[in-house]
C-alpha cells in the first residue's frame, strides 16, 4: 500500500543503494582505524551543505560532493605527514566545518525555521522522503559507480588494508589507493547525507562492519554480509519509520545497533560453544 | 653480477644520519643477519632496500634481472593484523598482487602459486582458518608463504621470531635455513645474536658507520668483542 507512492518507492531504492555502498568500505575503514574519517568528513559535508543552502544552490550536490572529497584528500595526506596526527587532524577540520557551518546557517540563512533547517541537515529528518526522480538517478550512478570501484580494486584494497608496507614493496601504489578509498568515503557521505543526515552516517559505515567481523573469519565473508546486513537494516528501518512515523535516519541507525547487538550475541555463543 | 650493489649509502631521515658509508654487495644464495642496537637504523636500512624509504646518498643497485619490487618481505605484524577478519589464503594470495600489475583479478597460476608455498610452509591445513585464530608461530609462516608468492630469489625478514616462544623461535630459523638451502637469498634483521651468528653467512652490523663482513670474520673482529662482551 505505502508502495503506491512514488517517494516511498525512491526512498526504499536510494536507501538501500546507500546502504549497500556505506558498508563496502566500512570493514577497510574499520580495519584500518579510519572510522572517524567518516565522521570527520560527514561533518565537513555538514558545512558545505550550508554554504550552499545560502547560496539558493538547485543541486547543493556540485558544491557538496567536491568540497568533501577535498577535504578527504587533505585528511588524508596530513594525516601521514608526523607533524599533525591523523585522529587530530580529523577533529580540526571536523569540528571547523561544524562551527563554520552553522555559523553561516545562523548568520546568512533566509529561512524562517532555522533550527528546522540544522536539525534536517544533521539528522538527514525527511529528505529521503522528498526526492526528486532526477536526485534518484543521481544516487543509483553515485552508487554504481561506488560498487564498481569497490569490485575492480576489491584484491588492492584488501592487500593495502591488510598490510600497507608490504604492498608498498611489492610495488603497489599503496598512496594511490588510499587516496581512492578516501575519495570514494566522501562520495558515500555526501549520498548518505540524504538518507541519515551528516552527523549518523559513521553508523552506516561502522556497524555493518562491525556486525559481520563478530561472525566471519573470511576477509570476503565479512564484505559481502556485511552489504547484506546493511541493505536489510536500511529496508526495515524505513519501513518501520514509514509505517509508524519514526525519523528515517535514526530508525535505521537504531535497526543496525540491534544487528550488530544480534551478530555479538551470536558470535559470544559461538566461540564458547 | 651481484643480487643487489650498495654503493656509499647514508640512511636517516631529513637531516638526521643514522649511518652512512655503507658499501656492500649480496649474491645469490647468501644469508645475511642485520644486528645493532635499537635505533641504529636496521628497519631503516631495510625500508631504503626495498623503496619504502629513499636513501640519503649513494646508491642501491639491483642486478642479475632482480627488480626492487622483485623481493619477498615480511615486516614486523602490526596491531592490526594480529585481530584481521581474513583467511589464510586471502592473505597469502595478497603476495602475488606486485606481478598482477594493475590486473584486478588473480588467476589460476597464482593459486597455484599460493598452494605451492602453502605446501612448502607445512600450513596447507590452514588453508580455509582464519588468521587470527593461529598461533604466533602459525601466523608467521603464513606471512613468509606470502613473501614466497612475491619472490622466492630474495626474502628480507624484519625480525621473524619477535613476539615467538623458543621452539617456534627455533621452528622458524629452521625454516628460513631450509628456504636458504634451497637458493633462496636471505636479509634477516635480528635481535637475536647467537640465532645470527649460527644461521648466518655474513653480518652487516648497523651503527653510524656499518660494518659488513663474513661471519668469520666478524667473530674474529674488535667489534664483536665489545658488541658480544
Amino acid at each position: 500500500m505505502y508502495l503506491d507512492y512514488p517517494f516511498v518507492r525512491y526512498a526504499i531504492i536510494v536507501g538501500m543503494l546507500i546502504a549497500l555502498c556505506s558498508s563496502l568500505l566500512g570493514v577497510t575503514l574499520v580495519l584500518k582505524r579510519f572510522s572517524f574519517i567518516g565522521d570527520g568528513l560527514s561533518h565537513v559535508a555538514f558545512g558545505a551543505m550550508a554554504v550552499a543552502s545560502v547560496m539558493n544552490l538547485t543541486n547543493q550536490m556540485v558544491l557538496v560532493l567536491p568540497v568533501t572529497i577535498a577535504c578527504a584528500i587533505i585528511i588524508l595526506r596530513m594525516g601521514q605527514s608526523t607533524k599533525i596526527r591523523g585522529d587530530a587532524m580529523i577533529a580540526m577540520v571536523s569540528v571547523g566545518a561544524l562551527a563554520i557551518g552553522y555559523l553561516i546557517m545562523n548568520v546568512f540563512s533566509t529561512s524562517s525555521n532555522l533550527s528546522g533547517d540544522v536539525c534536517t541537515t544533521l539528522f538527514g529528518s525527511t529528505s529521503i522522503l522528498t526526492l526528486t526522480i532526477n536526485e534518484v538517478l543521481l544516487s543509483a550512478a553515485l552508487s554504481v559507480g561506488v560498487v564498481a570501484v569497490f569490485v575492480i580494486f576489491y584484491n588492492k584494497i584488501f592487500a593495502v588494508t591488510f598490510d600497507e608496507n608490504f604492498a608498498r614493496a611489492v610495488g603497489t601504489r599503496a598512496g594511490g589507493y588510499n587516496l581512492l578509498i578516501a575519495i570514494v568515503i566522501a562520495v558515500i557521505i555526501v549520498l548518505a547525507m540524504n538518507l541519515v543526515g551528516s552527523l549518523l552516517i559513521s553508523a552506516l559505515v561502522v556497524f555493518p562492519a562491525l556486525s559481520a567481523m563478530r561472525l566471519f573469519n573470511s576477509f570476503k565473508g565479512v564484505t559481502i554480509f556485511a552489504a547484506i546486513i546493511s541493505v536489510v537494516c536500511a529496508l526495515v528501518g524505513i519501513l518501520f519509520s514509514i509505517a509508524v512515523g519514526t525519523p528515517v535516519g535514526s530508525t535505521i541507525v537504531i535497526t543496525d545497533i540491534a544487528a550488530f547487538v544480534i551478530c555479538f550475541m551470536i558470535g559470544l555463543a559461538g566461540r564458547r560453544g | 653480477m651481484s643480487l643487489i650493489t650498495i654503493k656509499e649509502l647514508s640512511l636517516g631521515y631529513g637531516t638526521r644520519i643514522l649511518a652512512e658509508g655503507l658499501n656492500m654487495s649480496v649474491n645469490s644464495g647468501d644469508y645475511i643477519c642485520v644486528i645493532g642496537e635499537n635505533g641504529a637504523g636496521k628497519s631503516t636500512f631495510i625500508k631504503t632496500l626495498l623503496g619504502l624509504q629513499q636513501p640519503l646518498k649513494g646508491k642501491i643497485i639491483f642486478g642479475d634481472g632482480l627488480k626492487q619490487t622483485d623481493v619477498g618481505y615480511l615486516p614486523q605484524q602490526t596491531v592490526v593484523q594480529r585481530d584481521f577478519p581474513a583467511t589464510v589464503e586471502e592473505i597469502v594470495l595478497s603476495g602475488c598482487q606486485g606481478k598482477k600489475g594493475l590486473k584486478p583479478f588473480y588467476g589460476s597460476k597464482e593459486k597455484e602459486t599460493v598452494q605451492k608455498n602453502l605446501l612448502r610452509m607445512n600450513i596447507s591445513e590452514f588453508a580455509k582458518r582464519s588468521y587470527r585464530k593461529l598461533s604466533g608461530g602459525q601466523q608467521q609462516r603464513v606471512l613468509l608463504a606470502r613473501a614466497l608468492c612475491a619472490s622466492s630469489r630474495l626474502l628480507v625478514l624484519d625480525e621473524p621470531v619477535a613476539g615467538l616462544d623458543p621452539k617456534a623461535s627455533e621452528d622458524m630459523y629452521t625454516l628460513i635455513k631450509s628456504l636458504n638451502d634451497e637458493g633462496v637469498t636471505v636479509i634477516m634483521i635480528s635481535h637475536d645474536i647467537s640465532a645470527a651468528l649460527e644461521y648466518a653467512g655474513h653480518i652487516l652490523h648497523m651503527r653510524h658507520d656499518p660494518v659488513f663482513m663474513t661471519k668469520k670474520d666478524y667473530i674474529n673482529s674488535d667489534i664483536s668483542k665489545i658488541y658480544l662482551g
